[in-house]
């Protein structure tokens, strides 16, 4: 089990043999690379295999048997979607603005990379550990709100202004509770690290001590990536589309890559902040952060399929007038909390 | 320098857009998310129904009523058959007036089963979508084994109706019936229920009584806005008068009532439905009608109480085998007129619900 544990620590070291002097620059860069590849095709995976469990959880929720007919029960549906999305021809309107138009779907995809680059996947798995990690993960997310402005207003189209708009209203928005509900962990832990917060999470995982900043990350979390019933940024039944409205092929193609992988991310990221990251005991640590990412992509897939759309002024309501003050009460209650474990256990914490 | 203003948006929703019914199209006078103005266009799916039935025997314009609220084919047929019945003055069998009872309540709880899902549908409800048309599905199978048709099943006719439904069918209808009530629990687990649904709908888009009364809406939309008032109670058609029912009424005025009436509404349905199964006596399904029709010259106005709302056929004879004018009164048409009025001020969001809450069908609206 240690053996598969150590596994991709195991193939690193090897590769890092090729090279004469293991620890050089150039085996740095390969490194560098490979890690760069793998959070691509980790990308591409998670977002072939959960357009497709979408598509089935949709199925099951509302009693149908979903995609059934390529390939064993319908596995391949995702491939020939995708090479149906390549064959289309990549229209630009011609009344858009064309530079903004086209880099919106790359600036899209770009965001899920840079943040699934920074999270522990395994022990001692992590591609870059910054010291700073979450505050990067909310910095990327941040700017994911320019992205989908720059969809919105590149296509000079009224259905993807007013998503663009909303895109930006909600996102903000929810990006304060979002925030404020992680501050409660890097209180308790003393640090930005992710690794290093995963590690302290290997007695008990926070979201048995922040069950309140879980449900508020979650919920924002949801909000921020635009899914039901937060989705008013692609509400179909209103504004069509939203910002994707005037999008073809493969450019169409790369926001739902990026949908998904930012799907994955905040998954990911609420794995390493509350779950206990990696750590779990049987299996090898990279299989338990997969396996409890995908149990949050399913609540977020089972949420999506059953609660109908939100209004945009309930959920600044929502927002500004519930989530946030619960993510303050819950910075004092962890405040209070450390206060009192230090003067009852006196020598322990900062 | 930069000059500020801002400008209201006008955007164009329909006849091609995700949540339009059919082919409806509305230009939305936007102010932020704000409407401050509403224009619908209709006629897009106009196939000038009632210029055609000029050119057709009598018999021949059954199939075309189908396609006017093609949701509930049954209940036009029901209209155009009785108004005709009326101008000629046949009795139609005992058993087939039971049969059209059946056929038209079913349709009924079909019809309410697509504006549910689609409402739920326009609010991203899609599990209560597939719910919906999981259970329409079967009331299909009940048309198809009987008339042959699905959507446009045109099984009445002139003095009775078309076929003697297959034995299979009664106990087809009778299990259909035994899973109604699980299935109306169910659309309000997953659609009424829900707090998100509940919070759009309570209280938007108020269409008070006085108002509704002005616009002669008819149908759920006047029941659920506080009156009392249906065709099958206040004038009762065929044999509407032997059937034990209420007629549910609702005071919230708005989309959530427009909605709930619905449910209400099956459940009435449900009981005519027992009712007709358990007392439909043996017989023949079709009256001795001439081959050829020739009422006598003369004019003549019926009204029955469909899904959508009120649905009046007023026919015109010449004495030839061809009506001299064929008029058509469709409930959703008539209703649509105070949409655009209760709709402005409001978001966009709330704009698509109340149209559902509506529920148009184009094919009625346009004719």
């Amino acid at each position: 089990m240690d053996a598969l544990n150590q596994l991709p620590l195991s193939i690193a070291a090897a590769i890092r043999g090729l090279f004469g002097d293991p620890h050089s620059i150039w085996a740095d860069l390969a490194m560098d690379i490979i890690a760069f590849i793998l959070v691509l095709l980790i990308i591409v995976a998670a977002a072939l295999i959960l357009i497709l469990l979408e598509r089935k959880v949709a199925g099951w929720t509302s009693q149908r048997p979903g995609p059934n007919r390529l390939g064993p029960r319908g596995w391949f549906q995702t491939i020939a979607d995708a090479l149906k999305l390549m064959g289309k021809e990549d229209v630009t309107p011609a009344q858009a603005d064309k530079w903004v138009f086209k880099i919106a779907p790359m600036f899209i995809l770009g965001l899920p990379v840079m943040t699934l680059g920074v999270i522990p996947y395994g022990k001692g798995l992590v591609p870059v550990d910054l010291d700073l990690g979450i505050f990067y993960f909310l910095g990327i997310s941040a700017v994911s709100t320019v992205a989908f402005l720059m969809a919105g207003w590149g296509s000079n189209s009224k259905y993807a202004l007013l998503g663009g708009m909303r895109a930006v209203a909600q996102m903000i928005s929810y990006e304060i509770p979002l925030i404020f509900a992680l501050l409660g962990v890097v209180m308790i832990t003393q640090t930005f690290r992710l690794s290093a917060i995963v590690d302290a999470q290997k007695t008990l995982p926070f979201i048995v001590v922040q069950p309140l900043a879980f449900l508020i990350y979650f919920i924002a979390g949801i909000a921020e990536v635009n899914r039901a019933p937060f989705d008013l940024v692609e509400a179909d039944q209103e504004i069509v589309a939203g910002p994707f409205t005037e999008y073809t092929g493969l450019r169409w193609g790369l926001f739902f890559l990026g949908e998904y992988g930012n799907m994955f991310a905040v998954s990911a990221i609420a794995v390493t902040m509350f779950l206990g990251g990696w750590q779990g005991p049987l299996l090898p640590g990279w299989m338990w952060f997969f396996l409890k990412t995908g149990i949050l992509i399913f609540v977020m897939m089972w949420v999506r399929w059953t609660f109908p759309r939100m209004r945009i002024d309930h959920l600044m309501h929502f927002a500004w007038k519930v989530l946030l003050p619960l993510a303050l009460l819950n910075i004092v209650l962890t405040g209070l909390g450390i206060y009192i474990y230090q003067l009852l256990v006196p020598g322990i914490g900062g | 320098m930069t000059i500020e203003r801002t400008e209201e948006i006008s955007l164009n929703m329909g006849p091609q857009h995700p949540s339009m019914h059919g082919v409806f199209r509305m230009i939305v006078h936007l102010e932020g998310e704000v409407v401050t103005k509403i224009e619908p266009k209709i006629g897009y799916l106009h196939r000038g129904l009632e210029k055609i039935a000029e050119s057709r025997t009598y018999a021949q314009f059954i199939p075309y009523t189908d396609r006017l609220d093609y949701l509930a084919s049954p209940h036009n047929n029901l209209a155009y058959v009785q108004t005709v019945e009326k101008l000629l003055g046949i009795q139609v069998p005992e058993r087939a007036e039971y049969l059209r009872v059946i056929f038209a309540e079913l349709a009924r709880i079909a019809s309410h089963q697509v504006m549910i899902g689609s409402l739920a549908l326009d609010m991203a409800g899609w599990t209560a979508w597939g719910y919906c048309f999981r259970d329409r599905e079967r009331i299909l199978d009940l048309y198809e084994m009987t008339a042959g048709g699905r959507l446009t099943v045109n099984y009445m006719r002139i003095g009775g109706v078309s076929h003697e439904p297959p034995p299979e069918f009664w106990p087809a209808l009778n299990s259909f019936l035994d899973d109604l009530p699980a299935m109306i629990e169910e659309y309000y687990g997953i659609f009424y229920g829900n707090e998100i649904a509940q919070a759009r709908m309570k209280g938007i888009g108020i269409l008070t009584k006085e108002m509704a009364e002005n616009y002669s809406v008819t149908g759920c939309a006047l029941r659920a806005s506080g009156v009392q008032y249906d065709v099958r109670k206040a004038a009762p058609y065929g044999i509407y008068d032997r059937f034990d029912f209420d007629i549910p009424v609702l005071y919230g005025c708005d989309t959530y009532d427009r909605a709930l009436i619905r449910l209400l509404e099956m459940r009435e349905s449900l009981k005519i439905l027992r009712q007709a199964v358990r007392d439909i006596p043996e017989g023949p399904v079709m009256a001795k009608v001439p081959k050829l029709i020739k009422p006598p010259a003369g004019e003549v106005y019926h009204r029955v109480e469909n899904p959508k709302g009120e649905l009046g056929f007023y026919i015109v004879s010449d004495g030839s085998n061809k009506p001299a004018r064929v008029r058509i009164r469709p409930g959703a048409f008539v209703n649509m007129q105070v949409f655009p009025p209760i709709s402005v001020g409001l978001k966009i969001q709330d704009v698509i619900a109340i149209f559902a809450s509506f529920d148009a069908v184009l094919g009625e609206v346009d004719k």
